[in-house]
């Protein structure tokens, strides 16, 4: 096997290209590094200044650093870790949100991230309407939502007020409207944020529910927490991320009880 | 489906993977327009009736500012004044609503993923149809004033799209030096002024004295009006030479704009 760019394989790469029949997410080595302004330069003007002056410096962060792991097809891997270990920024090269610095991210299948969207309905728009474009934003075809429109109407259980603008709803709507639309469709892989305390309890309910059935289709999952409890009962492996590295990786139940212990 | 692989190893060129993702999103570009222009009017009690009256009664009060106040002597001289100004307000507004567009969309882009161009191009989408909607105030006012419809209308959408690629263009390299100074859209905003008043949209060109005709040439924005205003007022078609420069102008802008803004998009997000 030749890479396209004419460069053999290195022994990994083949080991993997063996087994890649279903491996769904591989990170080789992946470091994301943030330059971060020493003092925050938000003007032109300021910035034009300091650089005559040669006072541009920056400090650099690595947000991860040389992170390797791979997820198999349907398998669900929780990724724990504290405030500021990186855990945000691994989700965010897996969904092409971030290029990562170095390394190498690959992935297979549709990527579906549910996270709190808020930023992606307008206030004056009716609910029908932000139904459309909030599934724009996650890449669906028109003809994609009308086929599913009811479905999503259905499970976020407003009818009444579809075609009433969203600054109407109450928050709890906007979360279960919002739920409903990232969750119309199956993806290949589905990256979750924290726990999605959304809606009431029976609503929560059938949020986990639908999780369930995902799972069962063969989706492969990615949950951070915060919870090693929530680790252990959703998942089958755990990555533990400290401060941007890889402490532990194996089965949930291990990591959970590592991270309880020392966390 | 097909199963999409994503590789952050062996990735396309930027530009190319840039255009091919743009057109996997049309869609949303698409929603994007409709979202722009429903907003638009669910905020105004005339509705879509402001976007024709607003032109007129603009050009209500320039008109009677510039032919009792400053005579250019120019037959049909509300034509001109609205023609000019509807381009005018077509690249103005375009290329300040791309810069606030992908600043507004900075929430959504670090979190999720969507091509960076797609705010530009909708920006540049929802421009497009009001310049389109205006045009019906202008044939009103054409009909009105007795301002012939001559065949070179028919080159009106050529120089709407050279027009419409030099706004995006421009829109796309001023969104590059935004999203990491949003001072840019004040500094900007103070250069549209100037530039305004230094572009024949509001006079005729040929009051401009001969050290400053000479600089007219520099101006991309007088050729590409003088392309849409010349088949609206006097029916004429622009010259070859014209036409050549302007085409050069408004296909070099863009593609320079373009390929320095897929550059650097995938750094935007660590700026947002």
């Amino acid at each position: 096997m030749t890479a396209p760019d004419g460069t053999l394989p290195t022994a990994l790469e083949a080991a993997a290209a063996a087994e890649s029949g279903d491996v769904a997410i591989r990170l080789e080595s992946v470091s994301v590094r943030f330059r971060v302004p020493l003092e925050p330069i938000r003007s032109f003007k300021e910035y034009a200044i300091r650089r005559l002056r040669g006072q541009v410096d920056f400090k650099e962060v690595w947000a991860l650093q040389d992170v390797s792991f791979e997820v198999r097809q349907g398998e669900v891997l929780g990724v724990i870790g504290r405030n500021g270990s990186g855990k945000s920024t691994l989700l965010k090269v897996i969904a092409r949100v971030l290029r990562p610095t170095a390394g190498r991210v690959w992935v297979r299948g549709r990527v579906a991230p549910l996270l709190e969207l808020g930023g992606g309905f307008h206030p004056e728009l009716t609910g029908r309407e932000n139904v459309f474009l909030n599934a724009a934003l996650l890449g669906h075809s028109r003809r994609e939502v009308t086929e599913r429109f009811d479905r999503i109407v259905d499970f976020a259980e407003l009818w009444e007020f579809i075609d009433a603008p969203l600054r109407t709803y109450s928050t709890g709507m906007v979360a279960r409207l919002g739920f409903a639309v990232a969750t119309a469709w199956e993806p290949e892989v589905l990256l979750i944020d924290e726990v999605l305390a959304v809606g009431d309890q029976a609503f929560q309910r059938k949020c986990q529910a639908r999780l369930a059935e995902f799972r069962a289709a063969g989706t492969t999952i990615l949950l951070v927490s915060h919870s090693p409890e929530l680790i252990r009962q959703m998942c089958n492996r755990a990555l533990w991320l400290d401060r941007g590295r890889v402490r532990t990786w194996g089965p949930a139940g291990e990591v959970a009880a590592g991270y309880a212990a020392l966390g | 489906m097909a199963e999409a692989v994503y590789d952050s190893a062996r990735r396309p060129p930027a530009f190319w993977e840039e255009l091919t993702a743009l057109w996997a999103y049309r869609d949303l570009v698409r929603q994007l327009v409709a979202r722009d222009i429903k907003v638009r009017y669910k905020r105004s009690v005339l509705g879509v009736a402001w976007t024709m009256l607003n032109p007129l009664l603009m050009m209500g009060v320039l008109t009677l500012v510039f032919s009792h106040l400053f005579r250019f002597d120019l037959p049909h001289y509300p034509v001109y004044l609205l023609a000019g100004t509807m381009l005018w307000n077509f690249f103005a507004q375009t290329t300040t609503q791309t810069m606030q567009q992908l600043v507004w969309g900075g929430a959504l882009l670090n979190r999720i993923y969507v091509p960076r161009t797609v705010f530009a191009v909708s920006a540049l989408g929802s421009g497009l149809v009001n310049l389109g909607l205006g045009l019906v105030p202008l044939g009103l006012i054409m009909a009105a004033t007795g301002a012939p419809f001559t065949p070179a209308l028919a080159f009106l959408p050529a120089a709407i799209l050279l027009a419409a690629a030099f706004t995006l263009g421009l829109g796309l390299l001023l969104s590059s030096l935004a999203v990491i100074f949003p001072d840019i859209i004040e500094m900007y905003q103070v250069i549209l002024t100037a530039w305004y008043f230094l572009t024949p949209v509001l006079y005729p060109a040929r009051i401009l004295p001969e050290p400053y005709a000479a600089w007219l040439k520099l101006n991309p924005m007088h050729h590409l009006l003088a392309a849409f205003r010349g088949p609206i007022h006097g029916g004429v078609v622009p010259s070859a030479e014209s036409l050549a420069a302007s085409a050069a102008l408004a296909a070099g802008t863009l593609l320079f704009g373009w390929l320095v803004f897929t550059a650097r998009a995938d750094k935007i997000v660590y700026r947002l």
